[in-house]
């Protein structure tokens, strides 16, 4: 599909989501429903870097929570808009992204796997003691009301939360086709055959991190809103991190389509059993369905039709 | 004489305590075909592992197309008409033919438009031979055609000097003169043709000059037929048997 169509459809989507809160009543499908949105555009964020040019990280929740701080403190400091608190959200992960990726893109392998899971501790331990972030035990964030037409601020946020996947899937699809996605596939097959080819490997590679250090600090800006109330356990969960990894090893990561068929798939499982079952359940679901798809389909659902069509 | 295209000086290079490399010095002429040979552990791969940007040498300097790149990265000399194929084939698994191909077209062509590119690359397919493996997947590619690939994804990047390095490990006769022809074609095409080998009657058919190194240095220098008739050639490389 050209990119241009492909933003038409994307548009399309986001204007049917933005009628639901007209046509759906019960709010309990949006408060829901924005936790996969949100899933989407992590696992999205995550795969420009992790998927795309095959570092893999382990430290999303840095970002994510960075993200939710950004915002709860832009809030809370400026008293701006949840717009604003995106874009804000966005520049930090991009500088976080960029810094990280500095300082550890040298080292490769579990090397840098490991460095990003410093990052969470790090950040995690100067939130904790940050009294102006409410510290250990968190702050209140009580946004503005939330536009009439929606009919709810859990419905607002999900429209939000709707247009950050749209947008992230969009920039996903077009780094894929473009000239820097197939830089960030080299860089993945092979970093000195990608340099023998004029590739940038260290720049593309701070590129991808700070790209996917945007995106998933921007699913992070609404979360506050969502919850109303912010503490560092829930922002810096290493559960995020983890999901962020399973749902586009489950979708398949040489594509936009696989984070987004994983996020769908898991957190919607996860949805269901939370209701169902107990949230504890969650981890224990991810756990499973990862040790399957690592036996079966290492490459993802995607990977499957990629193997049966090479076949 | 006319000016070297390439030009490497009093180049060394050590890893710790072990001296991998030199000093040497070594020439290349527009259109040149040089051999390199040399037993493992000689250096071959050291060196051009500093011309093509892999390693940084600890002395000396490499002159390319008139401009010191010594200290320059190794993409930057890709675009600059340095290119390199790998020992062990490297291909951008994940990818088809084609989109190989379009890497080093996106980062290294004059290419102007979309067009002009995938101009480019059916050409490139068609000079090495693999037209019909156009749209397959890297990974299902022969010994043969890797080899091939990663020849032409060298060769995408329009290339002044293209270094080849072990192309021919690993195939059969046949698959051997295959690639010998290959790079004959090219080399008439006005790219010289750095060919390090271990094949030996490949190399002498190739090139026009062959160096031969050994423990870093370069111990003999000369046509293949000097090189053949070399008794330090024969000592450290051929052995004291070996007729031609």
């Amino acid at each position: 599909m050209k990119m241009t169509r492909f933003i038409i459809v994307a548009l399309l989507v986001f204007a049917t989501g933005l009628m639901l809160p007209k046509v759906v009543s019960n709010p309990y499908y949006f408060y829901a429903g924005y936790v996969v949105l949100q899933y989407v555009v992590i696992a999205t964020g995550w795969n420009i870097l992790g998927g795309y040019a095959g570092y893999t990280n382990f430290g999303s929740s840095a970002f994510f929570g960075a993200g939710a701080y950004m915002a709860a403190f832009l809030f809370k400091a400026l008293g701006v808009s949840i717009f604003v608190q995106i874009l804000g959200a966005c520049v930090v992960g991009m500088l976080l992204g960029l810094a990280t990726g500095y300082l550890t893109l040298r080292i490769q392998g579990v090397y840098f796997a490991i460095a990003t899971v410093a990052l969470v501790i790090v950040l995690e331990t100067l939130v904790h003691n940050t009294e102006y972030l409410g510290g250990a035990s968190g702050m209140t964030h009580l946004a503005d009301p939330a536009p009439a037409w929606f009919g709810g601020q859990t419905q607002y946020v999900f429209c939000i939360m709707l247009g950050l996947a749209v947008a992230a899937v969009v920039l996903a699809r077009w780094i894929e086709v473009s000239w820097i996605g197939r830089g960030f596939r080299a860089i993945r097959a092979s970093e000195p055959a990608a340099e023998a080819s004029g590739v940038p490997t260290l720049k593309l590679k701070l590129l991808a991190c700070a790209l996917s250090g945007g995106v998933m600090a921007a699913a992070g800006a609404p979360y506050p809103t969502y919850t109303s109330y912010l503490d560092p356990v829930s922002a810096f969960s290493l559960l995020i991190g983890l999901n962020a990894l399973a749902m586009p090893l489950i979708g398949g990561t040489r594509s936009w389509l696989g984070p987004v068929i994983g996020a769908v798939l898991l957190a919607s499982v996860q949805q269901l059993a939370t209701v169902t079952i107990s949230s504890e359940f969650n981890i224990l679901a991810v756990g499973l369905v990862l040790i399957a798809f690592v036996v079966a389909a290492p490459e993802g659902l995607l990977g499957l039709r990629f193997r049966s069509r090479a076949a | 004489m006319s000016e070297s295209l390439l030009a490497v000086r009093d180049v060394r290079k050590a890893f710790g305590p072990i001296k991998a490399l030199g000093p040497v010095d070594v020439d290349l002429m527009p259109g040149e075909r040089l051999g390199i040979i040399g037993p493992n552990g000689s250096g071959k791969t050291t060196l051009i592992n500093c011309i093509s940007g892999f390693h940084r040498p600890d002395t000396g300097s490499i002159v390319f197309r008139g401009e010191d790149i010594t200290r320059m990265p190794a993409y930057r000399r890709a675009r600059f008409g340095l290119s390199r194929s790998f020992q062990i084939p490297r291909p951008f698994l994940g990818m088809s033919v084609f989109e190989n191909l379009l890497v080093p077209m996106d980062y290294c062509s004059s290419a102007e438009t979309e067009k002009e590119e995938i101009e480019r690359v059916e050409q490139v397919l068609e000079s090495v031979g693999l037209v019909e493996r156009r749209d397959h997947p890297a990974e299902l590619l022969s010994q043969l055609e890797l080899r091939k690939l990663e020849l032409a994804r060298a060769l995408a990047a329009r290339p002044r000097v293209l270094i080849a390095d072990e192309a021919m490990a690993g195939l059969s006769e046949a698959e051997i003169d295959d690639v010998l022809a290959l790079l004959l074609k090219l080399n008439a095409s006005g790219v010289a043709v750095v060919m390090i080998e271990h094949i030996m009657h490949a190399v002498m058919r190739f090139s026009q000059r062959v160096i031969c190194l050994e423990t870093g240095k370069i111990i003999a220098e000369g046509s293949p037929d000097e090189i053949v008739a070399s008794p330090q050639v024969q000592k450290v490389y051929f052995g004291e048997q070996t007729r031609r």
